[in-house]
């Protein structure tokens, strides 16, 4: 594992009208790292996760991701706002993997697969199924590549949907709470998927309340609350042996 | 009658079969009888009416100029809907944009277009000449480039292709924002998280489905259209209606020739109905393909039936899956 920072946030705000839902988050991954991100409802994980791709804009701080200055470009002593091909490129190479699956309801599993390559990478539609069945065989689901996702199990549509960011070869994986809408019994053969891309040395940011996940398979652990990072560490330290009582009162609820 | 499924014995009290009485709905019976009469009454009035000479409806039900009068109807139908449709889309995406200019200038168009009546319109668009007696185009600051005579642009015909098109285009701006808005905003999200731009995204993943919501109503605007194109009347466009009153101008047979034009009417409603009733089937399902339609031929032979889902209930469908070149049918 290199020293590498794919990530680091360095006093990152953000708000809403009045709102501050990110009160200066300083955060870093570092390459082929797996970062969970835990903490109560409303506390901008999700926010902070979405600023990661530029899919929200943040106010203030640096936020360098893949050694880019998200959103800005510093060119002869000035920072230009990104135009929308630049951000369309950056996130092209970040995977995002959304709480509620997200598959695009009118293609069916292989098509949602393939169509960002076709259409963002401008790959040969025959050699981005090709790669579409792949990625689909990877998380298990090469039975399943002609189905559209109203056919497919909670469980199937998240698997699909994090070979459709597969695809892609990300630098970086964003989950965003992948379990949080599926019923109990299909949990675990998604969390199988994100362990296996964990023990391939993938870089991961993922949100989540799975807190066995967690201990498994984190490096690090961050516990937000109220739009800041309380405590980081390793899952051993942060929910194992907490220091501030924040954490502490959050975890007896959540353990 | 729902009786026919019902059983005709059932067991008794004491095990052995005993015949059931249907229910007689003998309130049903009078009311259907009622209305039937009415019915045949206003039938027989309208049939047997001395003014109307049904042999010469029979005659001019398929007079030529009927005939090229309806031909003109469904061409101004079909060319105003594709018109209305094509702008109607273009409409709702500048509504939608953040630019705006193009926000407000959406708004203005739907808001005048749908403020005058379509009279009003076609009567405007065929008397343009009054406005600009020519029409130029010609590139700024030169004189080359075309000119036409404003009256020989503006006829009856185009004037309609105009007015009902730009109409129907601000009626149907409204139901394709509906649409699109309809589209879970997660689609959108997911979109530019794999690297779409905002064109590619509308393209690529929100229209598609919108379409779904989208297409339906439009079997209903050209039906509607079909008959508004009557309109065109005012302006001489030689459609149905046109026609049809030229030739009673002259022989005096009103009655008569609004029975031959409303025939045909009924008759291009009843066929643009049956096509309406497929296409909301069609896209009423799930089984949409929207984004890279396969060719007509691969339509027609390549519809199979999917598997029933293994981890999901048995529901057969069928989904003309068979679209990606190149790609295998397993
Ligand atoms: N688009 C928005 N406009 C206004 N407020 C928003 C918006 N999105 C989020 N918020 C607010 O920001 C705060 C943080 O939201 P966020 O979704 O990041 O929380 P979270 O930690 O992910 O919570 P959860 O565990 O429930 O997903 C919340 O109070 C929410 O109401
Ligand atoms: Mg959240």
């Amino acid at each position: 594992m290199s020293n590498k920072l794919h990530v680091e946030a360095n006093g990152v705000t953000k708000s809403y009208g009045t709102h501050l839902v990110l009160a200066g988050v300083d955060f870093t991954v570092k390459a082929g790292e797996v970062s969970c991100i835990v903490g109560p409802s409303g506390s901008g994980k999700s926010t902070f996760l979405r600023c990661l791709n530029a899919l929200e804009s943040y106010d203030d701080g640096t936020l360098l991701v893949e050694d880019r200055h998200v959103g800005y470009e510093y060119r002869d002593g000035r920072y230009y706002e990104w135009n929308t091909k630049q951000f369309a490129q950056f996130r092209s190479r970040i995977g995002m993997v959304f709480q509620r699956f997200n598959l695009f309801g009118h293609l069916s599993a292989e098509e949602n697969v393939a169509c960002a390559l076709v259409q963002v990478r401008g790959v040969a539609k025959s050699a981005a199924s090709i790669r579409a069945r792949e990625e689909l065989a990877r998380v298990g689901l090469a039975e399943h590549s002609h189905k559209r996702p109203h056919q497919l199990s909670g469980g199937q549509q998240q698997r699909v949907a994090i070979a459709r960011a597969l695809a892609m070869d990300p630098e970086i994986m964003l989950f965003d709470e992948p379990t949080s809408a599926l019923d109990p019994e299909l949990v675990d053969e998604v969390l199988e998927a994100m362990k296996e891309l964990a023990r391939q040395g993938m870089t991961m940011v993922v949100v989540t309340h799975e807190m066995g996940f967690a201990c498994e398979v984190a490096d690090t652990v961050h516990f937000f609350d109220a739009g800041v990072i309380v405590e980081s560490g390793t899952p051993a330290d942060v929910l194992g042996n907490p220091q501030r009582d924040r954490t502490k009162a959050f975890l007896a609820k959540v353990l | 009658m729902r009786t026919s499924s019902r059983p005709k014995e059932l067991s008794g009290p004491d095990g052995t079969p005993v015949p059931v009485v249907a229910l007689k709905h003998r309130d049903r019976w009078i009311v259907g009888t009622l209305a039937l009469v009415v019915f045949a009454w206003l039938l027989s009035t309208l049939a047997t009416n001395p003014n109307i000479r049904w042999n010469k409806v029979a005659e001019y039900l398929f007079f030529p100029k009927i005939i090229d009068g309806i031909w003109v109807t469904l061409t101004i139908s079909v060319l105003a809907t594709v018109l209305g449709l094509v702008l109607g889309i273009l409409l709702a995406i500048m509504k939608l944009s953040h630019n705006p200019v193009l926000n407000w200038l959406s708004t203005l168009y739907i808001w005048f277009f749908r403020g005058t009546p379509a009279l009003v319109q076609l009567i405007f668009w065929y008397n343009l000449a009054f406005l600009f007696p020519r029409l130029v185009i010609e590139i700024p600051f030169t004189n080359i480039g075309y000119f036409w005579n404003t009256n020989d642009v503006m006829t009856g015909f185009n004037s309609a292709l105009l007015g009902l098109g730009l109409n129907l285009a601000a009626y149907f701006a409204e139901t394709v924002r509906a649409g699109i808005q309809a589209v879970d905003k997660g689609q959108t999200e997911a979109a530019y998280a794999l690297g779409m731009t905002p064109v590619k995204r509308m393209r690529v993943i929100v229209l598609p489905q919108a379409l779904r919501i989208i297409i339906p109503p439009t079997g209903n605007e050209f039906i509607s259209m079909l008959k508004t194109t009557s309109l065109v009347y005012v302006v001489a466009g030689n459609d149905l209606m046109t026609n049809a009153s030229q030739i009673y101008k002259q022989n005096n047979l009103i009655m008569e020739l609004l029975i031959v034009a409303s025939l045909w009417y009924m008759v291009m409603t009843a066929i643009a109905t049956f096509f309406q009733s497929k296409l909301e089937a069609r896209y009423g399902a799930e089984a949409v393909r929207l984004v890279r339609r396969p060719g007509f031929v691969q339509r027609a032979f390549l519809k199979r039936t999917a598997q029933p889902a293994m981890g999901t209930a048995g529901i057969t469908l069928t989904a003309d899956d068979s679209v990606t070149a190149g790609k295998d049918l397993t």
